[in-house]
């Protein structure tokens, strides 16, 4: 085990008396590879910023290498070696690759002119330094997520780092991405640089990590060697609770045949995908999945009314639909929960109630007025039953956390009488209890309300557990299929790797 | 051919094709005499410009600059009126001070207060107009009284030609005086770090100040700095058109605006040259000039100012989603 570079010790932070921090430990030793795990909310970001020296604890003791540090403010953060690459990678896409790389080491050294021949010796040396191609040249918005991590990664590695914290480094990247990434964080560690890895997503710390701390409402609950940690235990430690997962199991009704409730016949969109036969019973969960780029977006969107297709037929309930309009897609009793809710499902300077209702409002207005006590009936009610932590439906939707808004989302479709319920991606950046959660809830409204529900994620597993059959789509077709049960998420995931 | 996808080479383009066009429309248009009054038509439409470029860059707007300009120039000329000063350095100096305090009000509002600069410039604007108009005066200064050396600076030309009727005209010297501001403005953007700052600023705010850049010397100085060109571009057109008229530049941001979306620079800031700027600005001039000899109403120069600020701003929106996607 190599000397500890960082050590954070009892460290207490208030907020105007709420406590963010209290009685948090943490140390990263050098050159090693380390998880801070917790569910959103959990003081993750704040620990991140007293190390980045944003904050400065209440109380408590920071050392670094040995050293006790009295006051760590940004400046000396970043001269101890300590480089924070935020998920939103704090990049210029305005600017080109190699002005991005150079800028902090210019303004660092304090020029008040501009030397643009260093600024391409200083980029050159940081892609040299990281080992990976980037063209200086490009301007950094035309890059793609990957791209820009790299960007954020190579400019960090520039300031002699000894500790890069990465937060939440692995949201917005496909698969491949991330084994990319992994790559280059193995290689970081090589030179003797320690990563802080932090992330609510077990797999990726189970599979990259040596030593986890985990966090949960400020406070330190568990620490130590990945090889002590599953799955399992990572998640009693970050909800204080076992989260049992039993797959979901879907019987065909005995009796007469019912018809399906979702029936798509000979689906193509030219470009996107072709001859899509996909059939849904009610109660039923499928799982779709395959690469970014196989279709499965663009398949839902038509289903929505949002990409209409090509040719092809669609019925719901036996009866056929036209699909060329969101809203004639709302008549047909589908609903759409997408992938990124914040910009495409939900109003968040709006308050929670008008969200709900906000796909309601026909339904509300007979005449030329809102029947507001029934509007506020039913956003109660929806409050209510989604379980949406929140003292009043007036708080606005930006200040729920990340599940808390998916339940919002969902909330909305049931009022609007729904029979088709297409999820794309529904937990993503969500935390493991309100994930739990909402798998809950889709289970529910499939049983009780039977709802066809068409569940799109990357997330082998979280399909593996909640649907009772599963569809793998590759460039624009569906290749495979498969019931949950009896199919193993190594199987699905070896045949998603064949797909490359 | 990465250069030939660079906005300037394609509005330097468009700005050609519509040169040869015009002149077709119109032979007189390549007449040398015709071509001066273009290029002295764009010195001060084009100083003011420089100085709405960086805003525009930094991502904000200014609409205040017509407001400073005219009060740098009127009291200006009112006090070398009264003080029998005669020269122009000081002058010059003093209006582009004027500009460049009123300029820092509108600097701290936008700093302070995190206003959004079109509701500050707006304030400040109709406030500068107001007191100019209220407690300075309202009476204009015509030639028999304005100060002969502010004249006689102006009236400097580069070449002059005799015509075959014996009227002699040319090129005035202030181009030289708008390209060498030009200049200056193109280095600071290019080569300082200030300039990379408010590029920087544009492109993310946010990521500015981790990455630390220092913003309120960022945003003091661009708002300073267009304060001060607003005024001494101020002063300059008063000593071009031999009067100091305290109502003078009523409407002329949308010009000046216009012509710095048409030369490229993004309204959502980030995206902007000196460059481009000056080729929108030599092209919105043309276009207006060209209605003039075309014999339209000038009340239609204000729907053709009008539709270029919504296509250009179009295009260099759409251009932006595209690079973004």
């Amino acid at each position: 085990m190599t000397d500890p570079f960082i050590e954070l010790r009892n460290i207490r932070k208030e907020f105007a008396g709420v406590v963010a921090l209290d009685d948090m430990s943490l140390t990263v030793r050098e050159a090693e590879i380390h998880c801070l795990a917790g569910e959103n909310g959990s003081g993750k970001s704040t620990i991140i910023k007293v190390m980045s020296g944003v904050y400065q604890p209440d109380r408590g003791e920071i050392l670094i290498r040995g050293q006790q540090v009295p006051r760590l403010n940004p400046i000396a953060s970043i001269d101890h070696g300590i480089q924070v690459i935020y998920q939103d990678f704090s990049l210029f896409g305005n600017l080109t690759v190699a002005e991005n790389l150079a800028m902090n080491v210019q303004l660092r050294e304090k020029h008040r002119l501009m030397n643009w021949r260093r600024t391409r010796e200083i980029a050159r040396e940081a892609v040299d330094r990281l080992g990976v191609e980037l063209d200086l040249d490009a301007e950094v918005g035309h890059l793609p997520t990957a791209g820009k991590q790299l960007v954020a990664i190579a400019r960090a590695l520039m300031s002699d780092a000894r500790l890069i914290i990465m937060d939440e480094p692995t949201t917005a990247l496909t698969r491949r991405e991330v084994e990319t990434l992994f790559r280059i964080v193995r290689d970081i560690q090589s030179r003797g640089i320690a990563v802080l890895f932090v992330s609510h997503k077990m797999r990726e710390m189970l599979e990259i990590s040596e030593t986890i701390t985990v966090m949960r409402n400020g406070s330190l609950v568990a620490d130590g060697p990945t090889s002590e940690f599953d799955e399992a235990l990572i998640t009693r430690h970050m909800t204080g609770s076992d989260i049992i997962s039993e797959p979901y199991v879907w019987t065909p009704p005995s009796g007469a045949p019912q018809s399906p409730r979702l029936e798509v016949r000979g689906l193509g969109l030219k470009g996107a995908y072709e001859d899509v036969d996909l059939t849904i019973r009610p109660g039923e969960i499928v799982g779709l999945t395959g690469l970014m780029g196989s279709g499965r977006t663009e398949l839902a969107l038509s289903l929505f009314g949002m990409a209409p297709a090509d040719h092809g037929d669609v019925k719901v309930d036996g009866k056929p639909v036209a699909l060329r309009t969101t809203q004639e897609a709302i008549a047909a009793g589908i609903a759409y929960v997408p992938e990124d809710r914040l910009s495409e499902g939900l109003f968040l300077t709006q308050s929670i109630d008008r969200n709900i209702l906000s796909t309601s409002y026909e339904a509300l207005s007979p005449g030329l007025t809102i029947d507001k006590t029934r509007a506020a009936e039913m956003a109660a009610e929806t409050i209510d039953t989604m379980q949406i932590a929140t003292p009043t439906g007036d708080k606005l939707v930006k200040e729920l956390s990340g599940g808390n808004q998916q339940r919002v989302v969902l909330g909305r479709w049931l009022l609007t009488d729904a029979r088709v319920l297409i999820l794309n991606g529904p937990t993503v950046g969500v935390d493991v209890g309100s994930k739990a959660e909402i798998h809950r809830k889709i289970r529910d409204l499939a049983r009780e309300q039977g709802l066809a529900v068409l569940m799109i994620s990357d997330d082998v597993p979280e399909l593996v557990q909640n649907c009772n059959r599963l569809v793998l789509m590759h460039r624009g077709r569906l290749v495979e299929e498969f019931e949950s049960a009896g199919t193993s998420e190594e199987a699905i995931g070896d045949k998603l790797k064949a797909f490359r | 051919m990465a250069w030939l996808r660079r906005s300037e080479v394609v509005i330097a383009g468009i700005l050609l094709l519509a040169m040869i066009l015009i002149g077709l429309v119109n032979p007189a248009f390549w007449q040398a005499d015709n071509l001066f009054s273009l290029m002295r038509s764009n010195v001060i439409i084009g100083i003011m410009a420089l100085g709405v470029l960086m805003i525009m860059i930094s991502g904000g707007i200014d609409v205040s600059f017509p407001a400073f300009a005219v009060a740098a120039m009127y009291l200006t000329v009112k006090f070398m009126l009264w003080s029998g000063y005669e020269g122009i350095a000081f002058a010059f100096a003093m209006a582009a001070m004027i500009g460049l305090l009123l300029g820092a009000i509108n600097a701290f509002f936008v700093y302070k207060f995190r206003m959004i600069p079109l509701i500050v410039t707006l304030g400040t604007g109709s406030m500068v107009r107001g007191f100019l108009l209220g407690v300075v005066g309202t009476s204009m200064i015509n030639i028999n009284k304005m100060p002969d050396g502010l004249i006689d600076f102006a009236k400097i030309d580069i070449v002059s030609m005799t015509k075959a009727d014996g009227t002699t005209y040319g090129l005035t010297a202030m181009v030289l005086v708008y390209l060498g501001l030009a200049l200056i403005v193109h280095m600071v953007l290019r080569y300082t770090m200030v300039g990379r700052g408010v590029y920087a600023y544009g492109g993310d705010p946010e990521a500015a100040s981790r990455a630390g850049f220092d913003i309120r010397l960022i945003l003091f100085f661009i708002y300073c700095f267009a304060g001060a060109l607003a005024g001494f571009a101020g002063l300059l057109h008063a000593g071009m058109i031999w009067l100091a008229n305290p109502r003078d530049f009523v409407g002329l941001e949308l010009d000046v605006i216009a012509a710095v979306v048409l030369g490229g620079a993004s309204i959502f800031g980030g995206r902007g040259s000196v460059l481009g700027t000056m080729l929108g600005v030599f092209m919105l001039v043309m276009v207006k000039n060209s209605l003039i000899i075309m014999k339209i109403d000038t009340t239609w120069q204000r729907v053709v100012v009008g539709v270029i600020i919504i296509i250009a701003t179009a295009v260099t929106a759409w251009r932006d989603q595209k690079r973004k996607a």
